[in-house]
């Protein structure tokens, strides 16, 4: 596995130089790697966690959520993204903006790639506890080391190529895993009777893990404690618009495609194996819920008292696969961990050095002066991400974690971006306070809101009064972002109309809709158009909700 | 394009799949009482050696197919 990719770095000489001669790759390989930048261990270790924890309605991450989201981002962000010549998100800010907008940006994700790393890092660290016995806190110390030396000698590079590789091994590493696990339960039907046992002991109705909408008419009737309003609004709308439109570590990877209809393309592409993911990642999480509850103690118990579901893949992969295949298995997590925790933290570095000290702190050095500032970027971010590792243990679902991160930050942004994109009107000052709002919003939110059954502290709460109790950690994530979202919505529409626009029509050609060329499909066979492949996905994820409903 | 990521795939696949597929059919049976009594490591091998091969095919066809053209004379195989 290392070996290929270190195969394949020393043809494929840096990022760039794929960008450059790169815009030819296949549709379907910018596709893979699309949903492979996002299919990372967290990915399937919280997907599974959240599985165990709330049952199929996890479903929802995909098929109310990712789904309608990529089809969005296909059709109307991709033109803006493609056609400007912006590379990442701040710098799409500046161009559309302006430098303090780019900057308050810069520095809300280079946070959140702090935590994602070092949620990468927590999962890969219990995963060695787990498998070669270490303590927890040798196994970080170890994670840390082997990061830093993966990202020293340019681990990143071939990036592309070796996600595609990735999400082939995490592929055909997980079926037999969920295949053995519904034979041993007795197939869907034999789950559904072992969830109904996990359900009741909950004090649920019986169908509540295996019903994706069934139980959502009150909060107080499912376990993730949601309505279906909150969930559309702050899953469907607000979390997933934010994460899909706004993530360019996702993004990146359809702009690598030949032509503008091929990057319009590579999101739907994209959404067609990410409708059938849940399969592989969601369901290994219930049978482990399933057998916990009818076989007993098969997930260890945390210092919460509450199992720990984030240990609901690797115990899988324990239980069932014997050495051979669970060699395959373990690679494919640990090859993952690496390179997400490696991604984050070049992310990090990049942001650090380029948006935020290069031009805010001290303009005009070397270019070996910024090397040197980026080496210690790196080396920084891994110490940070060590903090936000130690804080992810008080999780006992990473993805609630993750969710929580991604509310402050994508939340909001997608509101400036969606003013910003189709509103010409919106002003850098509007755009800037307007994305400070929201993150005080999202503070303030979780500062006075807490999870049933959680003392104030890391998971909210901490400005003294709760107001609210919600019944789950991801309940607070949803309306955090929703929250987050409408305040920075608001303020930028008012501060917009009461300050003075900056930018004339013609610097932002190719930045607003209403200043940029339609995209004209009509000399395509309708069957290649991407409107139709979009109305195919959503069709059939309409399809899927109801099967489960 | 330089290089077509399904060599690297198709090639790293059949490997693994060849070394599960004989791990498979020279271990004991014993170690396969956790996976419910199969032998998932000989059919699971075999299923990585086809998906291997079978991405080694596509990807010399689409080579073979690209060869006659005359392209920039940057790219190598």
């Amino acid at each position: 596995m290392l070996g290929i990719g270190w195969a394949l770095r020393r043809r494929i000489r840096s990022s760039e130089d794929f960008f450059l001669s790169g815009r030819s790759i296949p549709a379907w390989i910018a596709g893979l790697a699309f949903i492979s930048a996002n299919l990372g261990a967290q990915e399937v270790i919280g997907m599974a966690a959240s599985g165990a924890k709330y049952g199929i309605m996890t479903s929802h991450f995909y098929w109310v959520g990712a789904m309608p989201a990529m089809v969005f981002v296909g059709l109307f962000m991709m033109p803006f993204y493609y056609g400007s010549r912006a590379r990442s998100v701040p710098e799409y800010l500046k161009l559309r903006f302006d430098e303090k907008t780019r900057g308050l940006n810069a520095i809300t994700f280079a946070i959140m790639t702090i935590f994602s790393s070092g949620i990468s890092m927590y999962a890969l660290a219990k995963l060695l506890e787990l498998v070669l016995g270490w303590s927890f806190h040798g196994s970080i110390v170890v994670s840390a080391v082997i990061v830093l030396i993966y990202i020293f000698l340019g681990g990143l590079t071939s990036a592309i190529y070796n996600e595609v590789l990735q999400f082939f091994l995490i592929v055909l590493g997980f079926l037999p895993l969920v295949l053995l696990g519904l034979k041993d339960v007795g197939g869907w039907s034999g789950l559904t009777s072992k969830l109904a046992v996990v359900a009741t002991n909950a004090g649920f109705e019986p169908g509540a893990w295996s019903h994706s909408w069934k139980y959502m008419d009150s909060p107080t009737h499912n376990p993730m404690g949601m309505e279906w309003f909150g969930l559309v609004m702050g899953l469907g709308f607000a979390l997933s618009f934010g994460y899909w439109c706004t993530d360019f570590l996702v993004v990146q990877r359809a702009m690598a495609a030949g032509s503008m209809t091929a990057a319009r393309r590579t999101p739907l592409i994209a959404a067609v194996p990410k409708m059938l993911m849940p399969m592989l990642v969601i369901l290994p999480g219930m049978l482990a819920i399933g057998l916990h509850a009818t076989r007993g103690g098969f997930l260890p118990i945390g210092d919460d008292g509450q199992p720990n579901y984030n240990l609901a893949i690797p115990m899988m992969l324990a239980h069932y696969l014997p050495s051979g295949l669970l060699g395959l298995g373990l690679t494919a997590l640990m090859a993952s961990f690496m390179s997400g925790m490696a991604g984050n933290v070049t992310a990090f570095n990049s942001v650090w050095t380029y948006d935020i000290y290069q031009t805010h702190i001290r303009p005009g050095q070397t270019d070996q002066h910024y090397l040197r500032v980026g080496h210690a970027a790196t080396v920084f971010g891994i110490l940070a991400s060590v903090l936000a590792a130690y804080s992810a243990t008080r999780f006992n679902n990473i993805l609630d974690m993750l969710q929580l991160v991604f509310s402050f930050v994508n939340g909001p942004l997608f509101a400036t971006f969606l003013l910003g994109m189709f509103w010409r009107r919106t002003t850098g000052h509007g755009a800037f306070y307007g994305l400070l709002t929201g993150t005080i919003t999202a503070a303030l939110h979780y500062g006075l809101t807490l999870p049933r059954g959680s003392v104030p502290g890391i998971k909210g709460g901490f400005l003294g009064a709760v107001l609210h109790t919600y019944p789950s950690e991801m309940a607070l994530n949803f309306w955090t972002a929703l929250f987050a979202w409408t305040g920075c919505f608001v303020a930028t529409l008012l501060i917009s109309l009461f300050t003075k626009r900056t930018k004339t029509d013609e610097e932002l050609r190719g930045l607003v809709h209403s200043l940029t060329p339609r995209q004209r499909d009509g000399d395509m066979p309708w069957y290649k158009r991407p409107v139709t492949l979009a109305v195919a996905i959503l069709a059939v994820s309409a399809l899927l909700n109801v099967i489960f409903w | 394009m330089r290089l077509d990521v399904r060599w690297p795939i198709g090639g790293m696949f059949s490997i693994l799949g060849i070394m599960l597929t004989l791990y498979g059919a020279l271990s004991s049976p014993a170690i396969y009482e956790r996976s419910l009594g199969i032998n998932v490591n000989l059919w699971w091998g075999l299923v990585l050696l086809v998906f291997g091969l079978a991405m080694l095919w596509f990807a010399y066809r689409a080579y073979r197919e690209s060869k006659p053209k005359v392209t920039d004379s940057t790219s190598t195989p």
